[in-house]
């Protein structure tokens, strides 16, 4: 071979290793970016769920704190005041903003603004200051979640427009007619017949799926059925266009059709007719007004039709009618950090979780740390290698790779079953958790230890250390940084542990805060990833958004948790 | 083999070695050592790598105890005290043989905390001002109190390599040892740190009984009065130094330090 050949030999593998790197960083950077858009879309669609959560709606009523209905024995006892009726007083209230409100299946959908749990937050005001009674008091408190949902726009679509020109109100057992010379309702009525036509258009859609499905059956009687589906759903369309033909009669709008609600004169009307010429709507009075005529009206479009929602019409015009008068105020949820659980979303809060998670961390923490740093101190520094401790280091390995919920089967059949412990309690919770943890711990704590150079042993027994004090006095606190972040990597797989826990009764309804205490150690408890379990499952649409909010509590707790750990090791290294 | 001896009179002898063995396992690291080595001198051991020198040095503070599965066989006696009978602490005994390893291990603590640690750990002073005496006479023993006076809280990583060796060895002579076993000390330094510690070793010969391994033979011929020859496991040739090289009596010693091998 040439020299010349050589030099061109070289150069050519040279390019192909030039190559080979560019590749390896592309992939690198590739890897980097596509994971750190995982995380911009994890934490981005978490946020955006749960930002919602972090703000909720209080209504503030003036409660007239009756004596003789808070305080029946008239002596402000805690027992008499605790048989008082402030669920009454509140409902009483509430009445007191809307008068004409008398039906018993109206006043029910009136007190479903609130939940009656509010009472016992009332009485306790009222229990801590008895001088409250027979005062009138502002009492604020979360509205309900449906209407919090409302007021976010999460329940329906909501359009306003507003008409002027002039109207006179007419009023008539619970109804009222609304009468525009400039016949100005048209665009309303134009509005509603094309909301008819879409229907109708989803509804001829649908026969058109039966058909196809009636062709393609394979058996008569299946085939049958789908033809009369589709006979059904083309006259129901049918009945919808002929709704929307002008023949001089009223236009009727059906709880099947998104709601048209009128507000005017301070009350409101939910319009259930509109006469064809739009010189005028009718509907129910929901909201009294308080004039007969009025220069402007509003009207909101609902673009979720009654039917489909579980917050009437009425409701919303009550909402709305409490908002205007300055009654709904929009604030931080303070109460998804002071309360525990509850049935119901707008009560219901992290704190109960929270110090769950606190309580049985630091039983964790308590039992894992120190068993975990002095067995790999002992297994790394001090044992005798052999069959034993083999086996011992073997099994330490194999822990590490158990199933979490195994775990959780041991803690329900020793701690529980055969010492008796609580269920549900953090103490239980900590020491399965610890378990958990323990090979973890172990595993890291050796690695740490392991990676001190020898040349420090040497020196430490050289000058007459004994093994304990070169271990205590150099090796350990060479390694605490290792140590620390292997402790730490453990603590919070264990904060984020669900399942060990589910056989020890911890994912569980808990409406306490446990206290923070010892005596909190053996109080039923939940922590937060069974509190996101619990609340992903919960029926209410408002909990979705708590949900998320509870997941951006718990990667705040770890963050929390994790920038300790790297504040603790950064102090630890700059003092060696 | 039997080894050859030249014929000096050592009477004050500090350390004695009688058939000396060490196994690593089913391994045979050095058998048959023989010395008697002198008090107030240096005692330099050479040979080529892997010959048992180190092990040999280690045997005099029983660090091969730290190695699971090194045995010593023979005895092994300071100022005729039998030093791997059960009744001694190698924890007291590492306290009166002090050792100096090849490369400069400091703690990675302040300075005075490195010389500070062994006379701490073995009880030696009553208080702070006897500490900071100790600490004083020994980095002055050891050269280094001029250089390091001023900053005595920093860190004995941050010194330069000869100076963490001679830290280093300060830190031996904190605890006030008789006898300093040198691995090696100056197999990392370059050429200058190299003549100070040969300095200073010559300096420290005054006062304890020091045994070098090295692999310089000039290093050895410098700083050494006595010197052994190891070869393969095996005590070859030992005598004064002078003798050794000016007038081998076994042929390997002669092709060792003629260069020819190792």
């Amino acid at each position: 071979m040439t020299s010349a050949d050589r030099q061109s030999a070289v150069q050519k593998r040279l390019l192909k290793r030039y190559r080979d790197e560019a590749r390896f960083r592309a992939f690198g950077i590739a890897a980097i970016v596509f994971a750190l858009a995982m995380l911009a879309l994890l934490i981005g669609s978490i946020g955006s769920q749960a930002i919602s959560a972090f703000t909720v709606n209080e209504l503030t009523l003036r409660v007239e704190l009756d004596a003789e209905r808070v305080d029946p024995a008239g002596d402000r006892s805690p027992d008499s005041l605790r048989r008082g009726s402030y669920n009454g007083v509140l409902q009483d209230a509430l009445r007191a903003e809307f008068p004409t409100v008398t039906e018993r299946e109206d006043l029910r959908d009136l007190f479903g603004l609130y939940t009656p749990l509010v009472a016992a937050r009332l009485l306790n005001q009222v229990a801590d200051n008895p001088d409250l009674v027979g005062q009138t008091i502002d009492f604020t408190f979360p509205i309900s979640d449906h209407a919090d949902l409302y007021l976010k726009g999460q329940i329906t679509g909501r359009e306003s427009e507003v008409l002027a020109g002039g109207f006179t109100i007419s009023r008539a057992d619970g109804r009222a007619t609304i009468i525009s010379e400039a016949g100005v309702f048209a665009a309303v009525r134009d509005a509603v017949r094309a909301d008819l036509d879409l229907r109708a258009d989803a509804i001829e859609a649908r026969a058109e799926r039966y058909e196809t499905r009636s062709e393609a059956a394979g058996d008569a009687a299946r085939s049958e059925q789908s033809s009369q589906d589709a006979e059904a759903a083309r006259q129901q369309a049918a009945a919808l266009r002929a709704l929307t033909r002008d023949d001089g009669g009223d236009l009727e709008l059906t709880p099947q059709l998104p709601s048209r609600l009128v507000r005017i004169a301070g009350g409101f009307v939910s319009v259930d007719a509109i006469s064809a010429d739009g010189r005028s709507v009718s509907g129910r009075i929901l909201v009294d007004g308080d004039a007969d005529t009025a220069a402007s009206a509003e009207v909101l479009t609902l673009s979720v039709p009654q039917a489909d929602r579980r917050f009437s019409d009425a409701q919303i015009a009550w909402t709305e009618a409490l908002q205007a008068r300055g009654n709904v105020s929009e604030g931080f949820n303070t109460w998804l950090f002071t309360n525990a659980d509850s049935r119901e979303p707008e009560l219901a809060g992290v704190l109960g979780a929270m110090i769950g998670t606190v309580l049985t961390i630091a039983v964790t923490m308590a039992l894992a740390m120190p068993i975990g740093v002095f067995t790999a101190i002992y297994l790394e520094e001090f044992a005798p290698k052999n069959r034993l401790t083999d086996l011992i280091e073997v099994n330490i390995n194999n822990l590490a790779a158990v199933p979490s919920i195994v775990f959780g089967l041991l803690g329900l059949a020793v701690f529980i079953n055969t010492f008796g412990l609580p269920r549900s309690a953090p103490l239980v919770g900590g020491m399965v958790l610890a378990l958990m943890t323990l090979p973890t711990i172990i595993i890291s704590a050796r690695a740490a230890l392991k990676a001190v150079p020898p040349s420090i042993r040497e020196a430490a027994l050289g000058v007459g250390a004994s093994k304990t004090q070169t271990v205590f006095h150099h090796v350990l606190p060479l390694s605490a940084p290792g140590i620390l972040t292997g402790s730490i990597i453990g603590m919070a797989q264990a904060m984020g542990e669900t399942a060990p826990l589910l056989m020890i009764g911890m994912v569980a309804f808990i409406a306490d805060v446990p206290s923070l205490s010892l005596d909190g150690l053996t109080e039923p408890a939940t922590v937060m990833p069974v509190q996101i379990f619990l609340w992903s499952d919960g029926a209410e649409r408002a909990f979705e958004a708590r949900t998320a909010a509870a997941i951006i509590v718990l990667l705040g707790l770890m963050i929390t948790f994790n920038a300790l750990a790297v504040f603790l090791r950064r102090r630890f290294e700059t003092r060696w | 083999m039997s080894t050859v001896y030249h014929d000096t009179k050592i009477e004050n002898a500090k350390v004695e070695l009688d058939n000396v063995g060490v196994t690593y396992g089913s391994k045979t690291a050095v058998s048959g050592v023989a010395l008697r080595i002198p008090d107030r001198s240096v005692t330099a051991f050479i040979g080529p790598s892997g010959c048992g020198k180190s092990t040999v040095l280690r045997t005099i503070n029983r660090m091969n105890d730290t190695i699971d599965i090194a045995r010593v066989s023979g005895s092994v006696k300071i100022d005729g005290e039998e030093i791997n009978s059960k009744s001694v602490d190698p924890v007291v005994l590492r306290a009166r043989v002090g050792m100096v390893f090849q490369k400069p291990n400091p703690f990675p603590k302040s300075i005075y905390d490195n010389v500070a640690y062994g006379p701490r750990i073995h009880g030696l002073a009553s208080g702070k001002a006897e500490l900071d005496a100790i600490v004083e006479t020994s980095l002055k023993k050891a050269g280094l109190w001029n250089e390091v006076a001023d900053r005595l809280d920093q860190p004995g990583t941050s010194l330069s390599g000869g100076q963490q060796q001679r830290l280093v060895i300060a830190r031996a002579i904190a605890v006030s040892p008789e006898v300093i076993l040198m691995d090696e000390p100056c197999s990392a330094l370059d050429p200058i740190a190299t003549a100070k510690i040969e300095e200073l070793i010559d300096e420290l010969r005054e006062n304890y009984c020091i045994i070098i391994v090295t692999h310089s033979m000039a290093q050895a011929a410098r700083v050494s009065q006595m010197t052994a020859f190891f070869h393969l496991g095996d005590l070859v040739e030992y005598g004064p130094t002078e003798a050794i090289f000016t007038n081998p009596r076994d042929q390997r010693t002669q092709d060792y330090i003629t260069g020819r091998f190792g």
